[in-house]
């Protein structure tokens, strides 16, 4: 940890799109307050580039304040860097000391291509969210939130899996590149309550067909997921996730009986 | 597709198929180191001989076994294509080394895996392929005085090459000729990289299984905060501590034998 200001040696991956090749561009960052924010960090470090009339790195972002999901950045083998529970906003340069080398890199995965630099397409998460990760409602009149009893226990894992913010870190520390802990979290929100009850088994069919149509790699229960995700999503979703799609898939009904028939 | 092929071709259908072979395989584990738990009776391989005749006679046994090679078959099999679909979901690999925490075994389960294939080959045709399908066993006879119950043993050469196993009763001696399976597994584990082999194969069987079982579980989603704990102990203690040092035991035990002979 560092009081002082700090000069650090970046290493981060340029790319100028999907089709061509990156590599790894070496830049300086002199005079960095241990207070600044990793963001703000790389904020310093483009003012720099711009006076230089040099492009300026690309990285994603937007609340700067931990709760939409938009940054990224894998830093130093770690998705939002190397402290627990936080993103990459959340990171403040008083966790690196004065002199040291970042190796910063974009999320890597097959279903999430660059864009630019750091900046990844993420639009996979939102192709299975929209596969299925919804509550269909009628509209009219509101209903009374307190009109459903739902137990505190499924509420609080019904919340909990809820605090997801897709970001996509869990697919970055994945060795297989999986989003299941993504995917599961998002089957986990809604099939726990009793508003999601009637899309529950549809909606984990759909979601998992389209994770998989965008070429994520297969979960091994390594548990890297968890232990990088910045809301801590529990790998418990993983096997509630496929505790109904194995039910949905062998026990539940899709469509009704018809009459035997040639009787 | 019909819905079948479906579901065993989706992500999580490709899982199921892994941790349902590899949890038949884990039983088997068990039900493999009771019956060669015989190896450890000093009656010459009497009893050991005596079951392993019966298990290659018996049909269900039979039925059983086929059920078997073909799990280790699927489970290599589909380990494989999820590993190349693993790959094929990151074409760019992250330059720093990767730091998330992860248990060892977790992320070289295809490593463990591969030593386990290589060693499950090179058994089978040692001793199973060699039991059933050549020559190569000798035999033994094992004559019991019923009046004492003492055994003794003598090899024999039966007339035929297809004999496989006799017991007749005369002058109150029980004779009993079989393919002595004991001699070959004796013969085998004094030779010490043989034994070697054997003992690294069994941390693989460990550490595979370290993860394997409890990970079988996840995938099949049967966690709970009650027995969740009750599996991690029986796949630690059981499957990656009692099993292995019992397997590893009997080529360990064997090879002292034969040094001090």
């Amino acid at each position: 940890m560092s009081t002082g200001n700090m000069n650090l040696t970046l290493k981060v991956w340029r790319q100028k799109n999907a089709e061509t090749k990156g590599a790894f561009v070496t830049y300086k960052a002199e005079g960095i307050s241990p207070d600044m924010s990793f963001l703000e960090m790389l904020d310093v470090v483009n003012e720099s580039l711009i006076l230089k009339n040099e492009e300026p790195i690309h990285f994603d972002h937007d609340c700067r304040e931990g709760i939409c999901g938009m940054c990224s950045l894998y830093i130093n083998g770690h998705p939002h860097g190397p402290k627990n529970a936080i993103t990459t906003c959340q990171l403040h340069m008083r966790t690196f000391h004065d002199g040291e080398i970042i190796v910063i890199e974009p999320w890597r995965a097959a279903a999430f291509p660059v864009v630019k630099d750091l900046a990844v397409d993420r639009s996979a998460f939102d192709r299975i969210q929209q596969a299925g990760g919804f509550v269909s409602v009628n509209t009219g009149v509101t209903i009374d939130a307190n009109a459903i009893p739902i137990p505190k226990v499924i509420a609080d894992e019904a919340f909990n899996s809820a605090t997801c913010i897709g970001c996509g870190a869990c697919v970055a520390a994945c060795k297989n590149a999986s989003a299941m802990l993504f995917v599961s979290a998002k089957v986990t929100q809604l099939g726990m309550l009793p508003q999601g009850q009637t899309e529950r088994y549809s909606r984990v069919q759909a979601m998992v067909a389209q994770m998989d149509e965008e070429g994520f790699g297969n979960c091994t229960n390594t548990g890297a997921c968890e232990a990088e995700c910045p809301k801590e999503i529990k790998m418990t979703n993983i096997s509630r996730m496929n505790n109904d799609y194995f039910s949905a898939k062998l026990f539940r009904e899709e469509a009704t009986h018809e009459h035997a028939s040639g009787e | 597709m019909s819905e079948f092929k479906q579901t065993f071709n989706s992500s999580l259908g490709k899982k199921l198929i892994m941790a349902l072979t590899g949890l038949f395989l884990c039983t088997f584990l068990i039900v493999h180191l009771g019956g060669n738990l015989l190896l450890f009776r000093d009656d010459d391989g009497f009893g050991f001989n005596m079951y392993a005749n019966f298990l290659t006679h018996f049909p269900p046994i039979e039925v059983i076994a086929y059920l078997l090679y073909l799990s280790i078959l699927v489970h290599a099999v589909y380990a494989l294509i999820l590993t190349i679909k693993n790959r094929k979901a990151r074409p760019v690999s992250y330059a720093s080394v990767n730091k998330s925490p992860a248990t060892w075994s977790s992320k070289n389960m295809g490593l463990l895996g591969s030593i386990l294939l290589l060693f499950i080959v090179i058994h089978m045709s040692d001793f199973w392929f060699a039991y059933k399908y050549s020559h190569k066993v000798a035999y033994k006879e094992y004559r019991t005085d019923l009046a004492t119950d003492k055994t003794t043993s003598v090899d024999y050469v039966p007339t035929s090459p297809n004999f496989e196993k006799s017991v007749t009763t005369e002058n109150n001696i029980e004779v009993v000729r079989v393919k002595d399976l004991h001699a070959r597994v004796a013969q085998s584990f004094s030779n010490v990289l043989y034994v070697i082999f054997y003992v690294i194969a069994m941390f693989a069987v460990s550490f595979h299984l370290l993860h394997g079982f409890q990970s079988a579980f996840r995938t099949l989603g049967w966690v709970h905060r009650k027995y969740t704990p009750v599996v991690y102990f029986i796949g630690t203690w059981l499957f990656a501590v009692i099993i292995p040092i019992g397997f590893a035991a009997m080529p360990v035990v064997y090879l002292i034998q034969s040094l001090n002979k």
